[in-house]
């Protein structure tokens, strides 16, 4: 076995209670960031506004920005909760002046939006810039951003509509933003130090305290709430999310024709968001022939599904009459042969 | 299903009590379908061979199966092995009407099929803000960097190929989002553990520890207490996390899980391991880390993932994971097969520590029996509990509580919405309880 000389393992020693804090040890790991590359992508703005970048817009042409890039997901208004929980509303005039939301504690709010949650308007900008539009991030310029923020204030009523959003007025806004004054950090969840050593928080003191009782721990059993007869089936089969040996099973939720017209459900789905039913009907022609016709036409042809497979693949034309079927590579095979095999088996 | 299909292998009584007592109840109200088929299957019965019969033994061990009888498969026939076909029903699924868009959606883990402590990585639950991608590790970067220039010596840039040659460590640890149980903060709304407990999962994560970055970098520990965590993704979602957790060398920053790389649904090429703390933390896709001197307010933690209070108020930065353990066998949504004996098996975990002690009742919390831990018990890692129980037949109800090595003890649904209300969404560890009736059929029930 090797042996350290005694001053050789003191070295050894030495450097290893050093490696943790002398970065030349790492050498050849790393590079120093460019200033360019470190503006590509700091794009964080903090409470305190550092990190806004210089820039305007006003109300008039957040409207438009709004009505061309935000408003198929949030609606015209910011109200719509379609697709996300709405934007805008559910604050008042008197919010403005507490900078507390009423509507939150007085049960008066039927959901939260964004504004009867946010107390740092500097949260809101930082992540359109960041985030936003929903399928193409990042494209918006500064001067955007202040344009569609200004917009969205307009709407909660917090800005008048000749109002032009910039770096220079923002700090102003937010002493307006109706639930600025509507946060706590008196809790116990923060990792850190706690408020009083300079962080946040408690310190960890957790706020509720449950004993570890063993026997005749209460006189009777209240039961709050039970499954909803909905809810139980509102996840499908749940015999089918179990396996089907060991200790249990799952419970069988769907019967036989439910399980069908489940599965019928999901592939109608899978028809539509293929972009199948823009032009066929279950029932019925639309541009192209109901899936009864075609179902109908197929019967009892043993090849049926291959080469319907094939034909919607490729598209064609002539079989139903004049108007194109185009191509769809889209669909992948799997799903192509699931909605073949409805269609033949007599689609729902 | 009769009770005969329900457990194969169970010898059948013949020839008197052929047909169960539900089968002839089936004749007799005249569904004689029923009866058909029964015979149907006598006469493939009578076809096979006489060892087949029931009167002698089970025909699975009385007449060798096809795989004791011929050739099996050559090895790397499936170059990367996957589950048994047997094994199709244990997948992610999203809950109806959560999400109306799959790139901020969840999907939850089959918890209620699940043994042991690890999540197998293709079943780790998923949540996305904006979509998930695969990222080429070659064009991956990570970025260190100050909030201002006085907090960090010089802002850095890493390759994968840089940061998988420093010292790693490798750590089994739970992730659980913030919002796991959240659907049942005022009632019961989803049937099964999937779906109430999902948003949770476990993994060995290798990596390396992000004060060795930090401290690469010169980073002024005085000055800045507070790290900025972002993901490469389309949200580039931000969250602050504090600097005494990097600090002590807990947060680090993964390439590895499970042995293997991350899973792009996971962060693929590289996530930010934060121990104890709810997922939205641990950021996906990790590209840049910033130190500075204050909280970020980002949106991720000043519109989502605050705890809306009774009072109006909103707990804001909340991150830690207290006490909270489920029974995931059995669970709802499950029918216990007979009575007699059965291993009741669970989780338990705690974002302050390890999991102390795990007591289970089955009389929905009047009396409680400590449960068996199966170790190594591992801190801020999932810990897997087992009781025996042998059932009568009569309704139960089956509950769980954890104690973590603080002492803390799990509250009840009462004790949490006390305090919290019904509103929180966030952080809900009310002990879970799960009511069997005599038939078997065991559901989600609230307990105050």
């Amino acid at each position: 076995m090797f042996r350290f000389s005694k001053p050789l393992f003191v070295f050894a020693l030495f450097s290893a209670s050093t490696v943790a804090i002398a970065f030349e040890n790492y050498q050849g790991v790393g590079r120093p960031a460019t200033p360019a590359e470190v503006k590509a992508w700091d794009i964080d703005v903090r409470p305190d506004f550092k990190g806004l970048p210089k820039g305007s817009g006003s109300v008039e042409r957040g409207n438009e920005l709004f009505e061309e890039k935000c408003a198929s997901c949030h609606g015209s208004f910011g109200e719509s909760n379609e697709v996300f929980t709405p934007l805008a509303g559910g604050t008042t005039k008197d919010d403005i002046k507490t900078g507390r939301v009423k509507g939150l504690s007085s049960g008066e709010l039927p959901q939260r939006t964004t504004f009867t949650k946010v107390a740092t308007i500097s949260t809101v900008f930082d992540y359109i810039q960041r985030a936003m539009p929903w399928t193409a991030p990042k494209s918006l310029k500064p001067d955007e951003v202040f344009a569609i923020l200004a917009y969205l204030l307009n709407l909660q009523e917090i800005v008048p509509a000749d109002f032009v959003l910039s770096d220079q007025n923002i700090g102003e806004v937010q002493k307006l933003l109706p639930n600025r004054n509507g946060m706590t950090t008196d809790h116990g969840l923060w990792p850190g130090a706690s408020a009083k050593k300079g962080g946040i928080g408690n310190g960890g003191k957790p706020d509720t305290a449950n004993k570890a009782c063993m026997k005749n721990c209460k006189p009777d059993v209240l039961i709050g709430s039970t499954l909803p007869e909905y809810a139980r089936t509102a996840h499908g089969e749940l015999r089918d999310q179990n396996r089907s040996f060991g200790p249990v099973r799952g419970t069988q939720t769907l019967g036989p024709e439910a399980a069908k017209k489940a599965a019928d459900a999901g592939t109608l789905d899978l028809a539509t968001k293929s972009g199948c039913m823009a032009c066929h009907g279950v029932k019925s022609k639309i541009v192209g022939p109901g899936y009864n016709e075609v179902a109908a036409r197929y019967k009892g042809q043993t090849d049926a599904e291959t080469r319907l497979i094939a034909k919607v693949k490729a598209g064609g034309q002539g079989g139903w009459g004049s108007v194109p079927m185009p191509p769809n590579a889209h669909v992948k095979d799997e799903d192509l042969k699931t909605l073949v095999q409805w269609i033949l088996s007599g689609s729902k | 299903m009769s009770e005969i299909d329900k457990q194969p292998g169970r010898l059948r009584p013949a020839p008197e009590n052929f047909l169960s007592e539900e089968q002839v109840k089936a004749v007799g109200s005249g569904r004689r379908d029923f009866l058909r088929k029964s015979f149907l299957a006598a006469g493939a019965a009578l076809a096979t061979p006489i060892a087949a019969r029931a009167s002698e033994g089970d025909s699975n061990i009385l007449q060798n199966p096809p795989w004791t009888t011929s050739l099996g498969q050559p090895v790397a026939t499936n170059a990367y092995g996957m589950p048994s076909k047997y094994e199709s029903q244990l997948l992610r699924r999203e809950s109806p009407g959560l999400a109306r868009v799959g790139g901020a959606s969840v999907s939850f883990a089959p918890l209620q099929g699940l043994f042991g402590i690890i999540t197998p990585s293709g079943l780790h639950f998923e949540r996305h803000h904006q979509g998930w991608h695969d990222i080429d590790p070659s064009k991956h970067r990570l970025m260190v960097n100050g909030s201002d220039d006085s907090l960090l010596k010089k802002a850095k840039v890493y390759t994968l190929d840089e940061l998988m040659r420093l010292p790693s460590v490798s750590r089994i640890h739970f992730i659980e989002c913030g919002a796991n149980t959240g659907l049942e903060w005022g009632n019961v709304a989803v049937p099964t553990v999937q779906y109430t407990h999902g948003m949770l999962s476990c993994s060995e994560f290798t990596g390396v520890p992000l004060k060795v970055l930090l401290e690469d970098c010169g980073v002024d520990y005085k000055k800045a207490r507070y790290v900025l965590a972002e993901g490469a993704d389309g949200s580039s979602m931000t969250r602050t996390i504090p600097m005494e957790m990097v600090e002590s060398g807990e947060v680090f920053v993964a390439y590895g899980q499970n042995g293997e790389m991350l899973r792009p649904e996971n962060g693929y090429p590289l996530r930010l391991v934060v121990p104890g703390v709810q997922g939205v933390s641990w950021v996906k896709w990790l590209r840049r880390i910033e130190v500075g001197d204050m909280p970020y307010a980002t949106k991720d933690e000043a519109v989502h993932y605050i705890d809306l209070l009774p009072n109006g108020l909103h707990r804001q930065y909340s991150s830690i994971q207290e006490a909270k353990s489920v029974i995931t066998t059995p669970s709802g949504g499950q029918t216990l097969l007979d009575k007699g004996f059965y291993n009741v098996s669970g989780l338990a975990w705690s974002g302050r520590g390890k999991i102390k002690q795990v007591d289970v009742s089955f009389d929905g919390g009047v009396n409680w029996k400590t449960a068996r831990l199966e170790g190594p018990i591992q801190n801020k890692a999932l810990t897997r509990f087992n009781i025996n129980w042998v059932w009568d037949g009569s309704p139960a109800i089956l509950q769980s509580r954890a104690i973590d090595e603080t002492g803390f003890v799990q509250p009840t649904y009462g004790q949490l919405r006390k305090v919290r209300g019904v509103k929180s969404i966030y952080h809900n560890n009310a002990i879970q309880s799960w009511k069997v009736v005599e038939s078997g059929e065991v559901s989600n029930v609230q307990v105050l």
